[in-house]
């Protein structure tokens, strides 16, 4: 599918010169494959993972440039229906994409928050502003709403609610299935204990394993490994 | 026993294990309430008499009660939280506006927090990409083909497709349109999708 995306040059010659004067680095194949690995890392992950707003504002780029493009085609021209899949899948992924997110955003809602209000300066985050706006709202929301239909009705000293107590946290225990993108040396997959010892492998790759969300976490994040 | 009132609530829910709403239990809420309150009365007396009269036998009561009275926060707790979740599920269901069928069944703070959610989740849409925004309560499956074969269940009156083609959406009618149009109004169940 990514191919054609390279066809969309034969649409006219205007795209064309507008193609070259992009400051794009990725090409639009990349692209999409970009973030079509994101929408899977997101899917099978647990948890939330870090915020990759450029990739979204550079596919709805693209997908606006396709848009534009379809326009200036004969209709019934068999190019476009095909043009027009591929824009309707593209927008598919990156819906399915963005409501993952989402979803996550509301079921751990406290906790997305706190993590974002306590990471370091430098560190990368974990939710676009946007997304950030919405968690403050959807909390502020809840919690005005238990606090009017049960909470204020409560004797004095229960009308709070902790909510980082209150809202599970994600299960980074959970196992999933990942494809090994970069080899890995030494990943503790058992701490050494008093009934084992440490169980450590190697990573190949290409190789496919299933194991628990929180060993390889980190190796998610670096793009070392897909999740699938 | 205490806190049956409570549990009761969490059953209701429990029973309705695919997300659909039941009406929203007043009574029951308030029976719990009052409960928490006589509770609480109770313990405050028995505090002051165990302070100013030395009763430390009356230490364990205190605590069972405080038991019941946070285990009742918990289940009310629960109860709303869960109806707020399937509340939630509406909106991507049905879109924005809800069937009176459903409005019914929830109290005027839930049909705030429902307009509050909806606020929010409209703003969000529109930050996406550059200009209008992007709409990801639409594109829910992965698109199979270009154009289905839809039937009207409803009338619906006119409807305009993207090369300025009106079509009458008549009850019984069948009609070839694109699927990225549809979508919507199959989820309302103004159109259903003809699989032949």
């Amino acid at each position: 599918m990514a191919d054609r995306l390279s066809d969309a040059g034969d649409l006219s010659e205007e795209e064309e010169e507008e193609e070259e004067e992009e400051e794009d680095v990725l090409t639009p194949a990349e692209l999409i494959a970009r973030l079509e690995e994101a929408w899977l890392n997101e899917k099978f992950s647990p948890e939330l993972l870090e915020n990759k707003s450029e990739l979204v504002e550079c596919v709805m780029e693209q997908l606006m440039h396709m848009e534009e493009n379809l326009q200036r085609v004969r209709k019934g021209d068999l190019k476009a229906s095909v043009h027009r899949m591929e824009i309707d899948r593209i927008r598919f992924v990156l819906s399915s994409y963005l409501r993952s997110r989402l979803q996550k955003i509301e079921k751990f809602f406290p906790h997305v928050l706190e993590k974002e209000k306590s990471r370091a300066d430098g560190d990368p985050s974990f939710l676009s502003p946007e997304e950030f706006a919405f968690a403050k709202e959807y909390l502020a929301n809840t919690e005005v709403y238990l606090k009017a239909v049960a909470l204020r009705h409560m004797p004095p000293n229960l009308q709070s609610i902790d909510m980082l107590k209150a809202v599970p946290e994600p299960c980074l225990d959970s196992f999933v299935f990942l494809r090994v993108k970069e080899r890995q040396e030494n990943i503790l997959v058992e701490p050494e204990t008093d009934e084992q010892r440490e169980y450590v492998v190697d990573l190949e790759e290409g190789s496919q394993h299933l194991m628990r969300y929180r060993t390889i976490a980190p190796l998610v994040a670096s793009g070392a490994v897909q999740l699938i | 026993m205490f806190c049956e009132k409570a549990v009761e609530l969490i059953r209701e829910l429990h029973r309705m294990s695919d997300g659909q709403l039941p009406a929203f239990n007043e009574d029951s809420i308030r029976q719990v309430l009052e409960e928490m309150k006589a509770l609480y009365e109770q313990n405050q007396s028995d505090v002051s008499e165990a302070k100013t009269e030395g009763k430390s036998e009356l230490i364990p009561t205190i605590k069972f009660r405080h038991c019941c009275l946070l285990r009742n926060q918990r289940c009310i707790t629960a109860y709303l939280y869960d109806r707020l979740l399937r509340i939630r599920a509406l909106r991507w269901e049905y879109g924005s506006v809800l069937p009176t069928t459903i409005r019914f069944h929830m109290c005027a703070e839930e049909l705030e927090w429902f307009n509050q959610y909806k606020k929010s989740l409209a703003t969000y849409m529109r930050s996406l990409g550059g200009e209008e925004g992007l709409d990801i309560t639409q594109d829910m499956k992965p698109p199979k083909s270009l154009y289905i074969e839809v039937r009207c269940l409803k009338d619906h009156g006119e409807f305009e497709i993207d090369d300025g083609t009106v079509i009458l959406l008549k009850k019984n009618s069948q009609h070839f349109l694109p699927r990225w149009k549809c979508e919507q109004l199959i989820r309302q169940g103004v159109l259903e999708h003809v699989i032949s």
